[in-house]
């Protein structure tokens, strides 16, 4: 699968919740719909509540992966929300 | 004092205090709901015939301590104009607790609203051996602690995997609580039987491949604290319809009414008569 391009990246590693929601929630914020923010979240309960947290606010997660043992997400900004 | 029987006054929520003539007034409160009109009337409630002071229960209820036993007529009358009125105590059904199961993110139950419906059912109603304790929470996470609850029900999910959605990113396997998914060999393998029905599979899902089916109940029966706590017993692991669980809660209640003896809570007349002795008499 081609990877798609990133606009934003995110390191949350270390940070606990719901703080590193919140960060990504204020990332997303200052994009743009449609662009694509990098999240690198460590396992554990980040990666337990974060994903839904963000599907919650209508956003796309278009890729979840497993490196080491930290998550890394790519999630597309929702079209409706500007 | 003559004219006032205390066990009379107890089941109209009135508790006596250490101090002579005083009482501890408890409200019929459901799920710890309470609109923010009725808070200032309270509030002048506990000024005007208590010291000022408002107690909150651990079982969300409210109290209005220090009342004179002289007070209670215009107490009650005045409760009455914010649509409020006293509780329960002694060996009767008492006040329902509910999570905020219909607005939490991890709700999978308005469990509000569930409250409410068993409230106007049973509330108060005695005729028991002993009191009788419902709660209802929203999910698995029990934040109201449904097994230490004589009737206890938890909202669970059932949902399907739909293999052909599923990119096998493994996060639904990652947050399972309970280890019931796995990716083996480039295959999601499911094991319906560890799942408890949390649903974070489902909340969790990138592509949409877990996908809820339905809503539906787990019931607690027989937990009790006091002296000699033991946890409710997980008498029905899943009933998918509403009116069905609040059929099944009144059939509670009817079992320890009539089965009961008394003193006993209904996790005693339970290990007196067995589990399957209710389910097989008063749940078909």
């Amino acid at each position: 699968m081609n990877e798609v391009r990133v606009d934003e990246r995110i390191d949350l590693s270390g940070v606990i919740c719901p703080n590193n929601f919140v960060k990504i929630k204020l990332k997303l914020e200052e994009m743009q719909a449609g662009q694509i923010l990098e999240v690198i979240l460590d396992e554990g309960e980040p990666i337990k509540n974060v994903p839904r947290a963000v599907k919650e606010e209508g956003h796309q997660i278009l890729k979840v992966e497993k490196i080491g043992k930290y998550w890394r997400l790519l999630i597309r900004k929702h079209e409706a929300i500007t | 004092m003559n004219q006032y029987n205390i066990k009379e006054l107890k089941s109209g929520g009135f508790m006596k205090q250490k101090e002579k003539d005083l009482f501890s007034v408890r409200l019929r409160v459901v799920g710890g709901y309470i609109r923010s009109h009725q808070l200032p009337k309270l509030a002048e409630i506990a000024n005007k015939y208590g010291r000022g002071h408002i107690h909150l229960t651990t079982r969300q209820g409210i109290e209005i301590p220090y009342v004179h036993i002289k007070d209670f007529r215009n107490l009650k009358k005045e409760l009455v104009e914010v649509d409020l009125e006293v509780g329960a105590c002694g060996p009767r059904v008492r006040t329902i607790t509910a999570c905020q199961g219909g607005s939490c993110s991890h709700g999978l139950i308005d469990s509000q609203k569930i409250a409410k419906e068993i409230d106007k059912r049973l509330f108060g109603k005695s005729g028991l051996p002993h009191k009788l304790k419902i709660g209802v929470t929203g999910c698995p996470n029990a934040c109201i602690k449904p097994q230490e609850n004589d009737i206890g029900i938890m909202g669970i999910m059932s949902k399907i995997c739909k293999q052909d959605l599923c990119n096998l990113c493994g996060l639904c396997a990652e947050v399972c609580p309970v280890k019931a998914i796995k990716i083996k060999k480039g295959k999601l393998e499911f094991d319906e039987n560890k799942c408890i029905g949390c649903g974070d599979c489902v909340f969790s899902c990138p592509t949409g491949a877990w996908e809820k089916v339905t809503e539906g109940y787990r019931l607690f029966l027989g937990g009790k604290m006091g002296k000699f706590p033991k946890l409710g017993i997980k008498a029905i692991d899943s009933i998918w319809s509403r009116d069905e669980v609040l059929r099944i809660v009144e059939q509670v209640f009817e079992f320890y009414k009539r089965e009961g003896r008394k003193g006993e809570r209904l996790r005693d007349t339970l290990e007196r008569l067995g589990l399957e002795y209710f389910i097989g008499k008063y749940c078909d």
